[in-house]
């Protein structure tokens, strides 16, 4: 770009009249009165190495706060020993991942059945143990990997009760129609903490004492199924964007309920609503740290139980900063990941 | 019509021995359920420093860390043989009456409403805390009684800034509240000048001064303006249990007027003092009575230590938290911690 261009773009995008210049100057001086201390204090007078508080001396962020604690906010409690099968199981999540991009569209199918069948039961005896491998209580679990298992098992457990949900709703048979209304509004209309509070606290109670489901299962399963309302309304958008003509064309061609929903209208539906789909799984990600409420580490209730370690107070701003960073990094990439499902998937002619 | 009532009425019955079975089962069989399981399930905070805290290496420590290891030799026999569970102040109690965990040592303070009303026993003291002030040293205040048109940085809903709002009343002094959501954010906010004042119980105050730039320009007042008992907590259906968690508390504070210690403890097993010999279970039947084995107390003491050695650890001088013995000091030196006889 030379000069000209930079002074007309200058003069277009950020000058172009008396008020667009003051908000251009006074976002400028912001800038300039931020962005400067910021690096200041969050790179050049850090600290990146070192084993204890002491080492931070410089005045700047104590960033040794987070190397030294790195292994528990991503693996909670988990025994050091056992490691390895947490990240066995994230590493076959991400290659099979993956490897969606590069097998050859026949394979796919296989691919998403493995992911949300076989998967689910190879990364459930893998980090819980069983067939050999020694059991690791739920209560240890923690960390990055918890907020990612539950993320997970969410959407696995939200996507398909959703799609039902979603189908359900506009079915022509009255019992299955107001049960699905019924029960997609009573999940949407509670708040997400209620629900894990009575899956935490209240259900116990209503269960006889030797019969205990897990306590991390229940918070699960109840995030699942509150998800599951928000993603059966979001396909239902996408439902009632067919044309008519859909539904028809099917019948014609003498397909059942269920080969004209699987195969002709789903497809269509749910590619059109990628994006709100998206925002529903980003929001479950985020909304994972509000189980602090009943006791279970994540990553942020790790960060919060390290930095009030009698020896490592004071760290509270660098946590919070480390887990916004990932927090956003991963929503970041689910939804450049969802993008790429949007273009790929897209029919539109232009 | 006659049959489906008699259905209904199977249902019921049905549910109702459920629910039955549900409430009675945790009756009186605490003790039995630990050994059985060969751990203590014990309930602690999600980090409070010098209470109940992890450190990078995964390991628990604190002040009530170490009463559930106290209670875990006591029965077991192994101070490490314990389970924590994290809990935040709103499922603590629900998760206690639900039987997920045997005792809860979570830095809860002592109220009639909570002990009467909940089903609940408090089995006795650990820590006695209160509210207190901090303020710059520049200010030239050395006493609570004269912090006058003051900014009062304070934690919004707790308990706290009810106390405030009553110290400042009956003193007749003049404060403006500046209250935050967050610790954090109401010792950042006083740090960088916004308040004079700062305050929290006083547990919290000296652990939050080493989160200011500078903790040697703040002193804390010695007034205290509340009382904030922190205890143990039991279901309030197993006496048996009550007992052991009590005496296990006393033991350790028992052992500290003795001057027994996890250091000495072996040499002193061969004491003439009467009081000694029935503390380590060399004389009498303590255990008998708690259904413990006579060695329950030595194991306390040899493998966690007296109360004051729990104390200097995790809250005391040398410690970040940094606390004087102040009101948790033995009776006979000047505070009001107080065993009842262990005979």
């Amino acid at each position: 770009m030379n000069k000209e261009n930079i002074k007309s773009w200058l003069k277009i995008n950020l000058f172009s009249n008396w008020y667009n210049s003051i908000i251009s100057l006074f976002v400028l001086i912001v800038i300039l009165l931020i962005i400067p201390s910021f690096l200041d204090w969050a790179i050049f007078k850090a600290t990146f190495i070192g084993k204890t508080k002491a080492d931070c001396k410089t005045g700047g962020a104590c960033w040794v706060f987070i190397s030294v604690w790195f292994e528990k906010f991503i693996y909670g409690f988990y025994p050091d020993k056992e490691l390895w099968r947490v990240n066995l199981a994230f590493i076959i999540l991400i290659l099979s991942v993956l490897s969606a991009f590069f097998v050859k569209p026949k394979i796919k199918p296989y691919i998403l059945f493995f992911l949300v069948f076989i998967f689910p039961i190879i990364g459930f005896i893998l980090i819980h143990g069983g067939f050999g491998l020694e059991n690791v209580e739920t209560r240890v679990w923690g960390g990055l990997s918890l907020t990612f298992m539950l993320t997970f098992f969410g959407i696995i457990f939200a996507f398909p009760l959703g799609v039902l949900l979603a189908l359900g709703k506009r079915s022509e048979l009255p019992v299955i129609k107001y049960f699905c209304i019924a029960f997609v509004e009573f999940w949407r209309g509670i708040p997400l903490i209620t629900v894990l509070f009575a899956a935490a606290i209240m259900f116990p109670l209503l269960l006889p004492a030797n019969f205990n489901v897990d306590k991390l299962l229940r918070v699960a399963i109840g995030l699942g199924i509150f998800e599951s309302a928000y993603v059966a309304e979001v396909i239902r958008g996408g439902l009632q964007s067919l044309p008519k003509g859909q539904y028809e064309a099917a019948k014609s061609l003498g397909m059942s309920y269920w080969k004209m929903n699987f195969l002709i209208i789903l497809p269509q539906a749910i590619k059109t609503v990628i994006p709100g789909l998206t925002n529903t799984f980003i929001a479950l990600f985020k909304d994972t740290p509000l189980i602090i409420l009943v006791g279970l580490l994540e990553l942020l209730g790790m960060v919060n139980l390290a930095k009030s370690n009698s020896y490592w107070l004071g760290m509270a701003v660098e946590g919070y900063i480390f887990v916004g960073l990932i927090f956003w990094f991963f929503s970041y990439l689910l939804s450049r990941y969802t993008q790429s499902l949007e273009k790929k998937f897209s029919t539109e002619r232009h | 019509m006659k049959k489906i009532t008699t259905n209904s009425f199977a249902i019921l019955a049905f549910v109702a021995t459920f629910i039955f079975a549900t409430f009675s089962a945790n009756a009186n069989q605490t003790r039995e359920n630990v050994i059985k399981r060969g751990s203590l399930n014990c309930g602690v905070s999600q980090g409070v420093p010098g209470f109940s805290n992890a450190d990078a290496s995964g390991k628990w420590t604190g002040i009530d860390v170490d009463f559930c290891r106290a209670v875990a030799a006591a029965i077991l026999g192994d101070a490490n043989k314990v389970k924590f569970t994290p809990l935040s102040a709103k499922d603590r109690f629900e998760v206690l009456k639900a039987g997920d965990i045997d005792v809860l040592a979570r830095n809860t303070t002592w109220t009639l409403s909570r002990d009467g009303g909940l089903a609940l026993d408090f089995i006795g003291t650990n820590f006695y805390d209160g509210q207190g002030f901090m303020v710059r040293k520049a200010a030239n205040i050395n006493s609570a009684k004269k912090l006058n048109n003051v900014k009062v940085c304070v934690e919004t809903g707790t308990t706290t800034e009810l106390n405030l709002r009553d110290y400042f009343k009956a003193n007749k002094l003049k404060y403006e509240p500046v209250a935050f959501t967050k610790s954090d954010e109401a010792v950042a906010a006083y740090d960088s000048g916004r308040c004079d004042v700062y305050t929290t119980d006083k547990s919290g105050l000296a652990a939050n001064r080493t989160k200011t730039k500078n903790p040697a320009d703040h002193i804390i007042l010695p007034e205290t303006i509340s009382k904030e008992p922190l205890g143990p907590v039991v279901r309030g259906n197993d006496e048996n249990w009550a007992n052991i968690t009590r005496w296990t508390l006393n033991v350790m504070i028992e052992a500290e007027e003795l001057g027994i210690t996890k250091a000495n403890v072996d040499t002193l097993k061969s004491t003439d003092n009467p009081a000694i010999k029935r503390l380590l279970g060399l004389e009498g039947e303590t255990g008998k009575n708690l259904s413990l084995s006579n060695e329950w107390s030595y194991n306390i003491i040899k493998q966690v230590g007296n109360y004051g050695e729990s104390y200097e650890a995790n809250v005391g001088t040398k410690t970040p938290v940094g606390l004087g013995r102040g009101l948790n000091q033995l009776w006979t030196k000047g505070g009001i911690l107080y065993s009842p006889p262990v005979r």
